[in-house]
């Protein structure tokens, strides 16, 4: 019902503005059409200088209202971060100035030169010398920002330092599946068809002798503040986008090709909790490339903490190759052992025949 | 020449194969399967309109679910049914209605309808030629992008839904059937469509260059030719080499998506399916060639705005347009860098780092021929006598919303900016306005300018004025505070945004955004109203040039027949921008050159 009144009444809108646009025609014509001209550029000339002005107001109040909701209210939670706010100012300041001056320059000259019969237009075809100017301006300012952004460009993607931790990154509909070296700090290979969603969700080749220690965790990744971390990044399906906008980074996740970005984190998330007094903030991971209907749900969390409290979470943490084949843990053994040689005998015979197999296609 | 001796030309050739048509005109031949560049060119500009409710239809259905994330919307169930259930838009329709809106109001509202038109209808009047070079091709061309429309109109309606995932439709989702349910057989309409779609621009494109080259007045030399007239041509030069480009991609994608072939695919892995056997290919190849139609695409819909506000601005400023070489140049640099710069959509893909500086540089050279339009558009304005007719204050409109949205493309061309803004909402916000709004206001400036030669009456003035208020307003209200959601990192194609402790604390602005894109959508109405009210009982024109312009579109008849003249095409002795030179208002470019009259 609602919806039919409010069909009506934008209806009877649209009817009662057209009765009156329609109604001024007719007053136009009435006046003559050189009065109606004039009197139609003396209103919309001065709503030109109403615009400029209440323009200029609407983006102070946006500003007012909306800035301090953007990163930039507070400190950036990566030594990345901290260069692009300086890269930020500079390009806003550049061209901050050039949208004032010339959007004040236009409306100006549209309030200033409406048509008034006593004036003679300037027959003004084209200089040589203007145009040279206001072509060498704009390519000087261009080469500043251009050196600030390629030597920003150059150290955000050069290599890591040699003291970062390594992650592995692998984005799939729709979720994060991280993956720690262990204490080899050597990933072991992997190929895709040994994919398993149950027990080795990144497809890890396990006959590798570096495999047995990798470490997988889903959804969360723990990283530790000050030190350098490098993701190598890949996908499972689709191409994702891993985006730190905390940290202002973000790098796509393709499937086949594997990619990398780096980051100094700055704050652990408790500090972050305290800068933006927000007490459930968290560092996100959002997908940024368009990959199905769950996009918008595709959240990771970066834990940011402090040395020994990575220590303590990394101590929990079990290698994934004894979530794949429990009777190989020692843990597990010891309590089977316990239990008895029943049960052993039986998880026994749910093991893969073996993974050579699958060795024996894997490509890497 | 003069008008007596036109209409003694009339008379003596009145036999003339020009005139011919009119006599044993169906309403087939005239209406629908019409050879006529005039009636081809309403008939995309028409199409077009009725593609840009649709998408602009779609926008707002998209962004009810964003302003209103909570609300349920009973009557969105009785229209959409199943891709609405309980009155929400579920997550499969807004992706193929993003997905939809950004498809057809790129190629077919920007593209078809606004180089469509205005290359068909201005070049033959505008260049003094009777028709195009192959008035066939013409109309083929047209049927192409109406059956393109029809391919992609019924892709709406299979059972598992249009495509879903972006109108860049990057592969490996648009490739496989099974990573969502858009990629379906909506997926292999929405390739159909856009391979019909590239024959068609294809047709007129070739079409619009034999014409410029080959089919100009005498006395027309290139650089007497309008503005208008040199946009067209580079940009159906753009078309005609990027275009195919986007074909060939299209063709590789239907071969990984039905034929086993894995130019895109590698190590994939789909939840509930399994390993899939394809190994060896990239999906990064296709965003390379997508985006090689994609980038010189933006200026495939800018630079026939740009050439039409040119005109617009000199013709209502009663100035000659300043710079005519430099904007001339500026046209010619931006067609051929726009060809140079297509990997700064790609900063992110995981690209050689020195390969992307090389890109940053090719795109912020861009900005310095755009720079020097700006600048001598207001030179331009500077001490003329301006006439705000609606068409006048659209291209002022166009002018503010490309420097807006052209200063952000400094901020994204730069690698290290983008690194952090790609893909969210600052870019939604950079190309609605320098690309979406700005074409549009282009686009509206050319309907308001030439409506009275397509069809002899005049618009609306006050709705026009009440239409462009609105919108102009409208346009920055919806658009300025994305910049600042795109600074605090906000993605772009979210459904929802209430999971994210850093996003979700933008729900008001949503809302406030929501609000202002339905207004401005029903002041579209508006001018649809004036639009078709006016083709048939607008007030009459009774001035054959009613805005007193020198180009030779206004020496043909009030409502011109097929062959444009009735008599002999004029003869051009001057370019087309003498207005206020030596006192005299305007000498159009007909008119021989005095014996005492300097030169510009």
């Amino acid at each position: 019902m609602n919806l039919y009144l409010s069909i009506a009444i934008i209806a009877l809108i649209f009817v009662v503005i057209f009765q009156i646009a329609k109604a001024s025609e007719y007053v136009s014509i009435l006046k003559g059409e050189e009065n109606s001209r004039k009197q139609n550029n003396k209103i919309n000339g001065f709503l030109m200088i109403v615009f400029l002005v209440l323009g200029f107001v609407g983006i102070y109040v946006c500003n007012e209202l909306y800035f301090g909701k953007t990163l930039l209210a507070y400190e950036a939670a990566s030594v990345q971060g901290d260069k692009w706010d300086e890269m930020f100012w500079i390009t806003l300041a550049v061209t901050g100035i050039v949208f004032v001056a010339t959007q004040v320059i236009l409306f100006w000259f549209s309030y200033k030169y409406q048509e008034d019969e006593n004036r003679k237009v300037f027959f003004f075809a084209h200089s040589t010398k203007l145009e040279l100017i206001w072509t060498a301006i704009p390519a000087i300012t261009l080469t500043v920002l251009v050196i600030f952004g390629l030597r920003n460009w150059f150290y955000f993607t050069g290599d890591a330092p040699k003291n970062a931790m390594v992650v592995e990154v692998t984005g799939k509909q729709f979720g994060w599946i991280f993956r720690y070296p262990g204490k080899d700090a050597v990933f072991g290979k992997k190929y895709y068809k040994n994919i398993d969603p149950a027990t080795n969700s990144v497809g890890i080749i396990w006959d590798d002798k570096y495999a047995q220690d990798d470490i997988l965790t889903e959804q969360t990744m723990y990283v530790v503040k000050g030190q350098p971390v490098k993701l190598i990044i890949g996908s499972r399906d689709v191409i994702h986008d891993v985006g730190l906008t905390a940290f202002r980074l973000k790098m796509d996740a393709v499937p086949g090709i594997p990619t990398t970005m780096w980051f100094t984190p700055k704050f652990t998330t408790k500090e972050m909790r305290e800068k933006t007094g927000n007490p459930n903030y968290t560092y996100e991971i959002s997908c940024d490339q368009m990959c199905g209907n769950g996009h918008y749900s595709m959240k990771g969390i970066i834990e940011v903490v402090e040395q020994e409290e990575y220590d303590l979470w990394m101590a929990k943490q079990k290698a994934q190759y004894y979530t794949a084949f429990p009777e190989k843990d020692p843990e597990e053994a010891a309590k089977a052992a316990d239990a008895g040689g029943k049960v052993k005998a039986a998880e026994a015979a749910k093991v893969p025949a073996d993974s050579t197999a699958k060795v024996a296609t894997a490509k890497m | 020449m003069s008008h007596e001796a036109a209409l003694h030309t009339h008379e003596s050739h009145g036999h003339d194969d020009h005139g011919h048509h009119e006599h044993h005109d169906t309403f087939l031949t005239k209406y629908v399967f019409s050879q006529d560049h005039k009636m081809i060119a309403k008939q995309f500009l028409i199409t077009g309109m009725v593609w840009a409710v649709l998408g602009g239809l779609m926008s707002v259905l998209f962004r009810l679910q964003l302003g209103y994330p909570e609300a349920s919307f009973p009557w969105l169930e009785s229209i959409l049914g199943k891709w609405a259930k309980g009155g929400q838009i579920t997550p499969e329709a807004y992706y193929a209605l993003v997905t939809t809106h950004g498809t057809v109001l790129v190629f077919f509202v920007l593209t078809a309808g606004l180089s469509g038109t205005f290359a068909n209808f201005l070049i033959p009047l505008q260049i003094g030629a009777r028709d195009m070079a192959s008035p066939f091709m013409n109309m083929l061309s047209y049927w192409f992008f109406f059956t393109a429309s029809i391919v992609m109109l019924s892709s709406m309606f299979v059972e598992t839904g249009p495509f879903s995932g972006g109108w860049t439709a990057y592969p490996p989702l648009s490739a496989l059937h099974d990573a969502s349910p858009g990629s379906k057989s909506g997926m292999d309409l929405w390739i159909i469509a856009m391979a019909l779609f590239v024959v068609s621009s294809l047709l007129g494109g070739l079409n619009y260059i034999a014409t410029i080259l080959n089919m100009r007045t005498k006395g027309m030399s290139m650089t007497r030719l309008p503005l208008t007239i040199w946009a067209l041509f580079f940009t159906a030069v753009l078309g005609v080499l990027s275009f195919p480009v986007l074909l060939s991609g299209l063709i590789l994608l239907i071969f990984d998506r039905n034929f086993g072939t894995s130019f895109y695919l590698s190590d994939i892995y789909v939840n509930g399916v399994g390993a899939l056997s394809n190994e060896g290919g990239s999906a990064i190849l296709f965003q390379h060639l997508f985006w090689f139609l994609g980038h010189p695409e933006v200026y495939i819909i800018l630079l026939p705005a740009m050439g039409m506000v040119s005109e617009i601005m000199s013709v209502n400023s009663r100035k000659p347009i300043f710079g005519y070489m430099a904007m001339l140049g500026s046209l010619f640099a931006i067609a051929v860098l726009a060809f140079l710069v297509w990997a700064h959509h790609m900063f992110v893909t995981g690209l050689n780092p020195f390969l992307g500086s090389v890109f940053v540089l090719l795109t912020l050279l861009i900005a310095v021929p755009s720079a020097i339009k700006v600048f001598n558009w207001l030179t331009t304005l500077w001490r003329g006598n301006i006439r705000f007719t609606p068409g006048m204050l659209f291209a002022i409109g166009f002018v503010s919303l490309f420097i807006s949205g052209g200063l952000t493309g400094i901020w994204l061309g730069n690698a290290a900016l983008d690194i952090h803004l790609h893909d969210s909402y600052f870019v939604i916000a950079h190309f609605h306005i320098v690309m979406g709004v700005a074409s549009m206001f282009g686009m509206f400036a050319g309907v308001y300018h030439w409506f009275p030669k397509m069809y002899g009456r005049h618009l609306n003035n006050s709705l026009g004025y009440i239409h462009f208020w609105v919108t102009m307003a409208g346009a920055y209200l919806i658009f300025w505070p994305m910049h600042y959601q795109g600074l605090a990192g906000m993605p772009r194609r979210y459904f929802d945004f209430s999971i994210w402790e850093s996003f979700k604390q933008f729900a008001d602005l949503n809302r406030f955004i929501s609000t202002v894109a339905m207004i401005v959508f029903a002041t579209q109405i508006l001018f649809l109203i004036n639009f078709f009210y006016s083709i048939f009982k607008g007030r009459k024109v009774t001035d054959p040039n009613p805005w007193k312009s020198n180009t030779l579109e206004w020496t043909t008849p009030i409502n011109p027949g097929h062959g444009n003249w009735p008599g002999e095409i004029p003869e051009v002795h001057r370019w087309p921008y003498d207005y206020g030179k030596d006192g005299v208002d305007f000498i159009p470019q007909d008119v021989p050159v005095g014996e005492h009259e300097s030169s510009h």
